[in-house]
């Protein structure tokens, strides 16, 4: 089962905008980018356009690990506004 | 402006009990929670040990929304294509009031942050908080959302991230070595069904540990505890060690792979997944914040970094507890006195240091260096299944002693210098 499906099953409340933001300024330069590869729900892609880092926010399940993993600091990170973001129901 | 006793960030075990203690004393206590309802963005593995606890509330914890007795401890060593399993189990485990229960933290956290409401303190859902608000070099309140609400004392109980004990300069931004990740899905099942297929009695359960092979090698492991009527199966992953590991592999395949072991595959058939989850782990039960107070500030839970993975046993939900309980009799002292100063709440880290946290935490200082040490998870998993493989299979040719295999295995596996260091190392845990 791919992340996404997973995702699905879970209740978000989405904000308009992201509460992560990547500064593509310092993104560009990180080489090994852990955030690729250590999100939990995939959410980080690279996009095939422009090459940059992107980030589908809708999906976050707000666990921080790409804002522990990121080496560089290019994660702008806060929590979703109050009443936002993931909803667990069991936790 | 107004002013209240203590606002409390974070709705979660060490927030609501310091809440629930304030409340109790009579105190002005407000509780800003980010979710919906406190546990809302909470998440364990989990179990939780009711023991340590039984000095702090003892009366309250016997009626929360506990999900089964752990009367079962099950450890599985997994190789390539192989495993080893352990089994415990005990008249002790089933004693009343019971040793361990597992929880899930979104109805826990919710009926817990009732019983702060019905004592008087007030728990504020959708509220995150943003910023702390500082006069003269100390806290003197926060903001949520725009919304500023000045208190006497500030208690950041706002999880492993803790934003909140960042920004009073109490600590650094988590370091990768220091947290892990930990996925989790939750699996429907019959209640019956789940009672079958691990073997236990009704109302009790099973708490089952995985390592070896599980993690890629990483440092790591699994887990799956039963609930009423579901499952919780989950993997830890060092940050540290998986984003130096080479292999391009994502944390979610590692959880699909480990997943699809046939050692898993027969225990959560036929089950319906309800729920998917992460959440990180502070491991810095090696290394709790060396001041978690500040003139007008105190930090508790995991926020504090007070969790301890003891390898065969990860503790995090009694230190909340704990400390949010030394927390509230902290300010309920320097309420009396009317000296909110750091020098006045420094007493919090003498209940701390006097109470079973610090003093485990302490204990247990080096068994992060112990587990995360790559053979650990890597090498001595694998080879212990391949020396009983080798003790099990009967081939085609003539079979060796059974001396001789273990001889053989002995030297290849255990007799060397590496080995030995890590036994020696191993006094430590």
């Amino acid at each position: 089962m791919d992340p996404a499906s997973k995702l699905s099953i879970d209740i978000f409340k989405n904000d308009q905008e992201s509460h992560i933001v990547i500064r593509q300024e310092i993104c560009h330069r990180c080489e090994p980018k852990p955030c690729l590869r250590i999100c939990p729900g995939g959410l980080y892609s690279i996009n095939k356009e422009t090459g940059e880092v992107v980030i589908e926010y809708r999906g976050c399940l707000e666990c921080g690990s790409c804002r522990v993993a990121c080496p560089s600091g290019a994660l702008k990170w806060s929590y979703p506004r109050g009443g936002f973001g993931i909803e667990y129901r069991y936790g | 402006m107004e002013r209240i006793d203590a606002v409390v960030v974070g709705g979660g075990l060490g927030g609501l009990t310091c809440a629930y203690c304030l409340a109790q004393e009579g105190m002005q206590v407000l509780v800003l929670e980010r979710g919906d309802h406190p546990g809302s963005k909470n998440v364990t593995g989990g179990r939780l040990y009711l023991r340590p606890l039984r000095p702090y509330l003892p009366e309250l914890w016997e009626a929360a929304p506990l999900e089964r007795v752990v009367s079962k401890e099950v450890i599985t060593m997994l190789g390539q294509g192989s495993s080893l399993t352990m089994q415990f189990t005990s008249e002790k485990f089933r004693e009343m009031p019971a040793h361990s229960y597992t929880i899930l933290r979104s109805r826990f956290d919710k009926w817990l942050g009732e019983r702060v409401a019905e004592k008087g303190g007030f728990v504020v859902p959708q509220r995150r908080v943003t910023d702390l608000m500082k006069e003269d070099g100390r806290i003197v309140g926060v903001v949520a959302e725009g919304e500023k609400i000045r208190a006497d004392v500030v208690i950041a109980a706002d999880g492993v991230l803790s934003l909140m004990a960042e920004q009073a300069g109490l600590r650094g931004p988590l370091a990768p070595r220091h947290a892990a990740v930990a996925i989790k899905e939750v699996i429907r099942l019959a209640p019956a069904v789940i009672e079958e297929r691990f073997g236990v009695a009704p109302g009790e359960g099973a708490a089952h540990l995985f390592f070896g092979a599980v993690t890629a090698g990483l440092f790591g492991g699994g887990f799956l505890y039963t609930n009423r009527d579901t499952l919780s199966l989950g993997l830890v992953l060092g940050i540290g060690a998986f984003i130096k590991s080479k292999p391009t592999i994502e944390t979610h395949q590692i959880f699909e792979a480990f997943k699809g072991r046939q050692e898993i595959a027969h225990l959560i058939k036929d089950g319906e997944l309800v729920e998917y989850s992460a959440h990180l782990i502070p491991e810095g039960g090696n290394s709790p914040l060396p001041k978690p107070y500040g003139d007008g500030i105190l930090v508790v839970g995991d926020a504090a970094g007070l969790a301890l993975n003891m390898g065969i046993t990860v503790r995090g939900m009694e230190f909340a507890i704990a400390s949010g309980y030394m927390a509230a009799q902290t300010v309920k002292k320097a309420k009396e006195k009317g000296d909110f100063s750091a020098s006045s709440l420094a007493l919090y880290q003498t209940l701390l240091k006097e109470s079973f946290v610090l003093k485990d935490i302490e204990t247990f200082r080096h068994s992060l260096e112990v587990w995360e040490n790559p053979r650990m998870t890597g090498f001595y998993p694998q080879w212990a299944c391949k020396v009983l493989e080798q003790l099990f299979w009967i081939g085609e040719g003539p079979k060796k002693r059974i001396f001789s295999t273990l001889w053989k295995g002995a030297k290849q596996g255990l007799l060397n210098i590496q080995a030995l260091k890590d036994l020696w190392r191993m006094r430590r845990i």
